[in-house]
């Protein structure tokens, strides 16, 4: 089957089984290989990313579902207010390790942050207990995504301009 | 060198030549554990004559500006990448962040870990074995790079110095860039003992400076092994006979080459793979094979078997490791004895990065691209595979999605480079997360006896202590056995307290054949100190003492672990009254070269549930080249190490594991994540490992968190507490 998909930002065709899921069309067909496998059964969140600024686990959601959404992976995630903001904190607060769960860890909180600008440590916790890092960086991200919500604000005041995703 | 030469345990046989490769653009610049000395000008292209230069050096610095550090450890997590830019820049006088950097190749003769005699990533060997070596590198570049300035301006050499990547002569203010004087400086003789910054000068090492990793680690560039795309690249999905050590008996493929994308089987001995265009279809694929498996002897074997068979290992007597004074007289006398059997589960490493491996094999030559904590044994192990001299197979190593151990193993490496032979053109094969679970080489059971003579204040006068468990290090490194005792496996089986009597003692007790054991994050440490930890507090609590005051007496031999308790106790407000159901558990040791203490503090509900709600640790790791590194790896030790004393648990049956994925492997995850204090001790002492030491820590404070606040000993791992037992 054909399928275009809107692609942080740019329109791509694919030919692939109607099941195959967004992850495998995304890292092996497009080549955007950020979005990571971890688990393939919705229980890591390593391969995170945006349909229409929500955050979706790309390993179950299949191509078909994907339609004309705007799907966005960690290689667009610059180009959202929110999405700097995220990585200057990471990046501040050295958050990561290996670093290969970040992907998915950012485009958790991205999404997090867009419905809830300025969350409580139980809210980010809520949220992001989807994600499992394995070296064990949970304290750093709780953190990270505290300060990327004041860098956010922050800018969004100096611009005058609210934060869109 | 061969490694009987190597003294595993110390690094002292550190022999420094230097290794200048003149590149025609360029300095290249390195040192070898006793390996050969080259320094040569390259021209453009090498005559054939002239053998080819191999990037085997450390500071490669082009004449146009740029400067590239080759890296020797691999980058896992733990910060590697940062120490060693750290290290190297500091003596080069460069800004860390002004320099690009790349793994080094396979070559064991240059970049051989000096604690370990290959080029290994592990045992928390990295900075400890690079803190000299590189600073060496970098120090010999230096002083090449203005030598050949100070020719250049007819000056003495001591009256220039280097500064951010240029040479300066103080006295008349002019200053060239080491680009500039890069051709130059690589025809000078090596230094033979550079003169190294004294620490009073450091600018990078001992600071915290950003990881160098973190820009490609969060925008989606950081390449791991799993994400090369050679061009012409198809994808396999392996599945191994899930019964350990069994074979394939035979396929039926009918179905799976229908679906659509897939191009091939591909058979081994033991194991079957789907090759498609895409990582879906080899899936599909994979699903729709029928397949047989000849089971072999392991088809009915479950975890009962194997713990029965590691209990019987609790009566049989070991070897001797350590022996001090008369253990048997002081029981003998003693006015009380303690004893107690500790039981330690299989865990496996499960990695964030599910294992992957991507061959081309050509008709003269191969290709393979890869994460690996070991590189030249993956690379010996590839040549092998496909039958080519080592010279013919070319390896790429990439950032590994953690290692925790397991990428140690190059299992995956020839098993890629099998089915790599029977494909046209370049294969990437993934081993899904059920497969990585599945055909682990897991940290196998431990058990441990621990027999104490008391006096009649309770103060022990004997240790005896018989660690049950595998020989990994006979498999794995056979240098770091003796006397047919694996010396991992029974690090830290005593602890940092002055017990006059002690018997250590070893019984090997291995899996049987096919189910892999391996070396587990924070090896023999991590399964010892639960139980010497655990002990100490029961019988702190049997003789009616605080288990802080318990401990410190006993501790005057060993200083800088009593330290770092007194430290965490003093920062975790030990002794504050907690509400019920609530506790505290201590944890001290010394250990890869660290020293460490840790307090725990957990609730436990009325249904059972256990949630750690705060660790803090203090660590004397000598010498420390990056605060923030050393805290990042406490903090994602500790939480390691609290998946496993809560959840960690792998189970066999019917000669297969059970357990298939994170819904049944469960891990910690960020709403059960502690609050977490680290405390750095200043120290001038070698610098210790901080990899595994925090996991190490985690599971003994844990657990005796947990005993604390329902007041029944955990004796097995994972922690259970069953409704009702909230104290
Ligand atoms: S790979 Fe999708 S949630 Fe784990
Ligand atoms: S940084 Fe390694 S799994 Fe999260």
């Amino acid at each position: 089957m054909k399928y275009s998909i809107n692609l942080n930002g740019k329109v791509r065709e694919v030919d692939v089984d109607a099941d195959t899921p967004l992850l495998w069309v995304l890292r092996d067909v497009v080549g955007l290989t950020g979005t990571k496998y971890g688990c393939g059964i919705a229980f890591c969140g390593a391969c995170t990313v945006h349909l229409d600024g929500q955050a979706k686990r790309s390993c179950v959601t299949p191509i078909s579902a994907v339609g004309d959404a705007e799907v966005r992976t960690i290689e667009g995630l610059h180009e959202t207010p929110i999405g700097k903001a995220l990585q200057q904190a990471w990046r501040e607060l050295d958050v990561v390790q290996c670093g290969y769960c970040q992907s998915g860890q950012l485009m958790s909180a991205a999404g997090l942050l867009a419905e809830n600008p300025k969350p409580s440590d139980a809210d980010i916790d809520a949220v992001m207990s989807g994600n499992i890092c394995r070296c064990g960086t949970y304290v750093r991200i709780r953190a990270g995504i505290s300060r990327a919500s004041k860098l956010a604000s922050e800018s969004a005041n100096s611009s005058g301009s609210g934060a869109s995703i | 060198m061969s490694r009987d030469e190597i003294d595993i345990k110390s690094p002292s046989r550190r022999d420094f030549l230097g290794v200048s490769l003149a590149a025609a653009s360029g300095l290249l610049i390195g040192f070898s554990v006793g390996g050969r000395v080259w320094a040569q000008e390259v021209p453009a292209t090498p005559p054939a004559s002239v053998p080819k230069p191999k990037p085997n050096a450390f500071v490669r610095i082009d004449a146009s500006g740029p400067i590239t550090l080759v890296l020797p450890y691999v980058e896992m997590g733990q910060g590697v990448y940062t120490s060693q830019v750290q290290l190297l820049a500091e003596e080069l006088e460069v800004e860390p962040a002004s320099v690009s950097f790349e793994a080094a190749p396979p070559n064991n003769e240059l970049y051989a870990n000096p604690f370990i005699g290959e080029q290994v990533t592990g045992g928390s060997t990295a900075l400890r074995g690079s803190w000299i070596t590189l600073r060496q590198a970098g120090a010999a570049a230096r002083e090449m790079l203005i030598e050949a300035a100070a020719r250049r301006w007819n000056v003495p050499a001591s009256a220039c110095h280097a500064m951010d990547g240029r040479v300066i002569e103080a006295a008349s203010g002019r200053s060239i860039e080491y680009g500039q004087v890069a051709r130059d400086a690589a025809k000078l003789p090596i230094p033979t003992s550079p003169v190294l910054k004294t620490p009073d000068k450091f600018r990078f090492v001992g600071k915290s400076t950003k990881r160098v990793d973190s820009p490609a680690k969060t925008n989606g560039s950081a390449i791991f092994g799993i994400d090369v795309r050679p061009p012409g690249l198809r994808y396999a999905v392996v599945s191994a006979c899930p019964v350990f050590n069994g074979k394939l008996a035979s396929v039926d493929d009918s179905k799976a080459m229908k679906i659509r994308g897939v191009q091939q089987i591909v058979k081994t001995d033991d194991a079957v793979a789907v090759v498609a265009d895409n990582t879906w279809g080899a899936r599909k694929g994979l699903a729709a094979l029928k397949i047989r498996w000849d089971e072999g002897a392991n088809a009915t074997l479950t975890t009962a078997d194997l713990v029965h068979e590691a209990d019987t290992a609790l009566r049989r007597k070991g070897l001797i490791f350590t022996k001090e004074g008369d253990v048997a007289k002081a029981e003998a006398r003693a006015a009380k004895r303690y004893e107690a059997d500790f039981r330690q589960p299989i865990l496996a490493h499960a990695a964030m990065e599910p294992l992957s491996c991507t061959v081309h094999v050509k008709a003269d030559s191969c290709e393979v691209w890869l994460g690996s904590q070991n590189l030249a044994r993956a690379h010996k192990a590839a040549a092998k595979a496909v039958g080519l001299p080592p010279d013919k197979v070319t390896m790429h190593n990439y950032y590994l999605g953690g290692g925790f151990g397991r990428r140690l193993e190059i299992d995956y490496v020839p098993q890629a480079v099998l089915i790599a032979k029977q494909v046209e053109g370049p294969v990437k094969v993934t081993w899904t997360r059920e497969e990585d679970m599945q055909h682990d080489y897991y940290r196998y059971l431990n058990n441990s006896r621990v027999t104490v003579g008391l006096d009649s204040a309770g103060k022990p006068i004997s240790w005896r202590h018989r660690v049950i468990g595998p020989n990994v290090m006979e498999r794995f490194l056979p240098g770091n056995t003796k006397d047919g005792i694996d010396l991992d496996v029974v690090e830290c089986a005593q602890g940092p307290y002055d017990i006059p009597n002690t018997l250590i003692e070893y019984t090997r007790n291995e899996p049987p054949k096919g189910l892999g054991a391996g070396n587990w994050r924070g090896v023999g440490p991590t399964r010892n100190v639960f139980v010497v930890e655990s002990v100490i507090e029961e019988l702190a609590l049997q003789s009616g003492k605080d288990p802080l005051a318990y401990r410190l007496p006993m501790m005057n031999k060993h200083p800088r672990p009593k330290a770092a308790l007194e430290l965490a106790a003093n920062k975790a407000g030990w002794g504050h009254p907690l509400p019920k159901g609530s506790g505290r558990g201590i944890a001290v040791f010394s250990g890869f070269g660290s020293h460490l203490a840790l307090v725990a503090q957990v609730d436990v509900s009325s249904s059972g549930r256990v949630r750690v709600k705060k660790v803090v640790c203090a660590v004397d790791t000598g010498f420390v080249v990056n605060p923030d590194v050393v805290r990042a790896q406490m903090e994602g030790g500790i939480i390691f190490g609290i998946t496993a004393a809560l959840y960690g648990k792998i189970t066999v049956k019917g000669g297969r594991i059970v357990e298939s994925n994170f819904d049944t492997y469960p891990m910690l995850r960020m709403r059960e994540a502690p609050e977490i204090e680290v405390y750095i001790i200043d120290s001038k002492e070698d610098s210790g490992g901080v990899g595994e030491p925090g996991t190490t820590g985690a599971i003994a404070a844990v657990s005796n968190a947990v005993s604390a606040a329902t007041g029944k000993r955990i004796m097995t791992l994972p922690i259970e507490v069953a409704k009702g037992e909230e104290g």
